[in-house]
């Protein structure tokens, strides 16, 4: 559930993206399920599209329908990291596929799945334009190149220990 | 005020900030106050300098030299010798390919960087992307400032004489589209810029945005003002967010200046710019998908026609071009449509910047003058493919494309020469493979792209290209059955034939295109069940020479799945039943004992 605090803050949040009355047509929708998104830590929670929904005067089924089909929203929880993983072919030919595996090893979960410890969230997604420091992963909004089996440890075992600290 | 004797640039692209740009900068930042040089050192981040590979980068004027791949420690080390001492660190200049001297100011002697006609990228690496005033002294702004003082139609007849076309994919004619949406009636009108760049191995978008954003900004307001627009929009995806933050910025000085918003330059002419954010879509890309995201749907193509020119944004006559198209408009302005006109071909005018990516040794962004040949691009600019391997084919057009394979490396690219040969210009992006990549493989690849992206309107797409993808599965499993290449070139014509928009009418074109050019890799697929990459897992096996093994234990060691068996100093043997083609034990072989064998 969400609390009237959480409810409160989403109104912030919307009021904050429609600064202009005519924009309040429902085109700005995009950006404030982004800027929710990013409020909860990666996912939007149904009470808040919900909101949104109220807010924007578009129909609650509009909104699912944008959160389902972009691939960057969520309805479900996810990890406080979400690692992107690039799967096009750039990355694919220099060493992509052991990346992923690596991935996949080292947080023990497949792709569109949460770490058990629930701090990363493995997902695939299109190019991420750094094809010149192929293989590439983003995470949350920090992108890393030039990737080995050895440097993707490295930044997971970083993160992990940042987290325990 | 002190004048700075040394400027130092340091690259802030993507791809340098990937490969660890802050921390050096820190560095930079921590040595210059170190030696107490902030009145003679100014440091300036810049956008893509285009050498991604050698990142990161950082130049050093007045002699212009370049540092390559950089860690906070040769930064220290490049401020005590060379600002201090005025000795050049060797050891961190970039390789000169031609000689066996290293390079120290690659625009003299680099072929990465002298073969450049840098038009659209004028400013990328060398003004810092956040101070309006460096762009001006660019001669920034001076092109809008030129069309203020022109009828519309004049700056549209300008355009028709540069012969420029879209950069974004299909090369249609900049001016006939400005002169489309500017004759159509009505008072409100929208300028648009596609900025939602997705094609893979394609990122001259997100170097121009992050490393030149007012050169976007300034041709969007020409724009306006030339088809009778007072607002615009650029759409832009999520996942670019550096060029978000840049291109705000951006948006925010020139209003400050006066160069935006009402009234610029004193003139009659108002214009504002409005971000909208992509999430995560592919087919967003296509125009009229692009629109309904903008106004916050999902993002499905519309029916064509009516045309964004007709009917776009709101309904309204709205003018779409892709960044890079964009970013050519304030040149050609100032230089002149003539000028401009004089590079190229004869059909496609002016510079095309391609992204290197994949198997070639300098990966990134160059800026070359239609016409160029592939084998320039690969081996003069690109130098050559690494590791001494072969050059297979080159990826063109994304997963809307084609490949082209060695036997036309002497073709002069430009629009219609990479139709004939069965791809497209796409956005430039090219990704290189060497002998290493199985052409099926990629194949498969990009139609996992194209199932994964297609937003689910035509059933063709949807379900054809998934059928598709599920028959290069199985001959990649070995599996494959005679006659389907056949049935693989029949269904792709079919779903090119039967999609609404470009990405269905284009995904099987990889497919189509391999099957053109290597026939015989699907064969061997097929009809041998071999794999001749040595790509395709199931059609491949890992063996052990019995000649080289010693006997060391570490492949045996580094297996997940214990496949591997045998004593120590003894020959080791692996188990094909249980081996998961993982690769580890190739890795940490040091008597080059293990091979891949297919089938």
């Amino acid at each position: 559930m969400v609390s009237d605090k959480e409810l409160q803050a989403i109104e912030q949040i919307v009021n904050g993206v429609v600064t202009d009355e005519s924009l309040a047509e429902g085109d700005v929708l995009i950006n404030c399920l982004h800027e929710i998104q990013n409020h909860f830590h990666n996912f939007v929670p149904l009470e808040a599209a919900e909101k949104v929904a109220e807010m924007l005067n578009v129909p609650q089924s509009s909104v699912y329908e944008v959160l389902t089909f972009y691939t960057m929203f969520s309805v479900e929880k996810r990890g406080k990291y979400v690692i992107r993983v690039c799967n096009s072919l750039p990355c694919h030919v220099t060493g992509g596929k052991e990346i992923v595996e690596t991935l996949k090893k080292e947080l023990g979960c497949d792709f569109s799945q949460t770490s058990t410890d629930g701090l990363f969230t493995l997902e695939k997604t299109g190019c991420l334009g750094l094809c010149g420091v192929s293989p590439v992963i983003m995470i949350n909004e920090e992108f890393y190149g030039n990737l080995t089996r050895d440097k993707v440890q490295e930044i997971i075992n970083k993160i992990r220990e940042e987290e325990r600290d | 005020m002190p004048v700075a004797t040394n400027t130092i640039l340091i690259c802030a692209g993507g791809g340098c900030i990937s490969s660890g740009e802050e921390s050096c900068l820190q560095a930079l930042e921590k040595a210059v106050e170190k030696y107490a040089l902030h009145d003679v050192v100014k440091i300036v981040e810049t956008g893509c300098m285009g050498m991604c590979d050698a990142g990161p980068l950082m130049v050093i004027y007045p002699e212009g030299v370049y540092y390559q791949k950089l860690t906070p420690e040769d930064v220290e080390k490049i401020v005590s010798e060379h600002i201090l001492k005025g000795r050049i660190v060797e050891d961190k200049l970039l390789d000169n390919p031609v000689s066996s001297l290293k390079t120290q100011n690659p625009y003299d002697d680099h072929p990465f960087f002298t073969r450049q006609v840098k038009i659209a990228t004028r400013n990328m690496g060398i003004v810092d992307p956040m101070k309006i005033e460096e762009y001006i002294a660019h001669d920034g702004y001076f092109a809008l400032q030129k069309a203020l003082s022109m009828k519309p139609e004049e700056i549209i007849e300008e355009l028709k004489v540069s012969g420029l076309r879209g950069r974004g994919g299909a090369g249609f004619p900049t001016w006939l589209k400005w002169d489309l949406t500017r004759k159509v009636p009505g008072d409100e009108k929208y300028v648009l810029c596609n900025a939602d760049e997705g094609d893979p191995g394609a990122f001259m978008d997100r170097s121009i945005l992050e490393g030149d954003p007012h050169s976007l900004l300034e041709a969007m307001a020409i724009a306006g003002y030339a088809i009778g627009a007072n607002k615009g929009y650029i759409y832009i995806r999520a996942e670019y967010p550096l060029a978000i933050e840049r291109l705000k910025e951006g948006i925010k000085q020139a209003k400050e200046l006066g160069l935006f918003g009402e009234n610029i330059m004193g003139s009659d002419f108002s214009f504002d710019l409005e971000i909208r954010m992509g999430a995560g879509a592919f087919v967003c890309g296509e125009e009229t998908a692009l629109i309904e995201s903008i106004e916050g749907k999902r993002g499905q193509p519309r029916v064509k026609p009516p045309f964004p020119a007709q009917v776009g944004v709101w309904g309204k006559p709205t003018l779409n071009n892709n960044v890079e198209t964009y970013a050519n408009i304030p040149p050609i302005l100032t230089k002149g449509a003539k000028w401009f006109s004089s590079i190229g071909t004869e059909t496609s005018k002016g510079t095309k910047v391609f992204c290197l990516a994949g198997k070639v040794k300098n990966t990134g962004l160059v800026e070359v003058p239609m016409g160029i040949t592939l084998r320039e691009v690969v081996y003069d600019i690109g130098g050559g493919i690494p590791d001494g391997k072969e050059f297979k084919a080159v990826q063109t057009g994304g997963p809307s494309g084609g490949c082209i394979p060695k036997e036309y490396l002497d073709t002069p690219i430009d629009y219609e020469t990479l139709k004939e040969l069965g791809t497209m210009m796409g956005s430039g992006g090219m990704i290189f493979m060497d002998e290493d990549t199985c052409m099926v493989d990629v194949a498969k690849y990009f139609l996992d792209f194209s199932v994964e992206e297609s937003c689910g309107k035509c059933l063709p797409c949807r379900e054809g290209n998934r059928v598709m993808l599920e028959m290069l599965e199985k001959i990649t499993e070995g599996n494959g059955e005679e006659g389907d290449i056949e049935r693989l070139e029949k269904l792709g014509k079919n779903i090119m034939d039967t999609s609404l928009c470009g990405l269905g009418q284009s995904s099987p074109q990889p497919v189509i295109s391999t099957i053109r050019y290597f026939r015989d890799e699907y064969e061997a697929h097929i009809n041998e069940k071999r794999c001749p990459a040595k790509v395709c897992k199931p059609l491949i096996r890992y063996i052990i020479d019995p000649e080289k093994c010693v006997g060391c234990t570490a492949c045996a060691r580094v297996c997940p799945v214990s496949a591997i068996s045998g004593e120590v100093k003894q020959v080791h043997e692996i188990d094909s039943e249980i081996c998961t083609r993982c690769g580890s034990c190739i890795q940490v072989c040091r008597f080059g004992a293990i091979s891949i064998v297919s089938p």
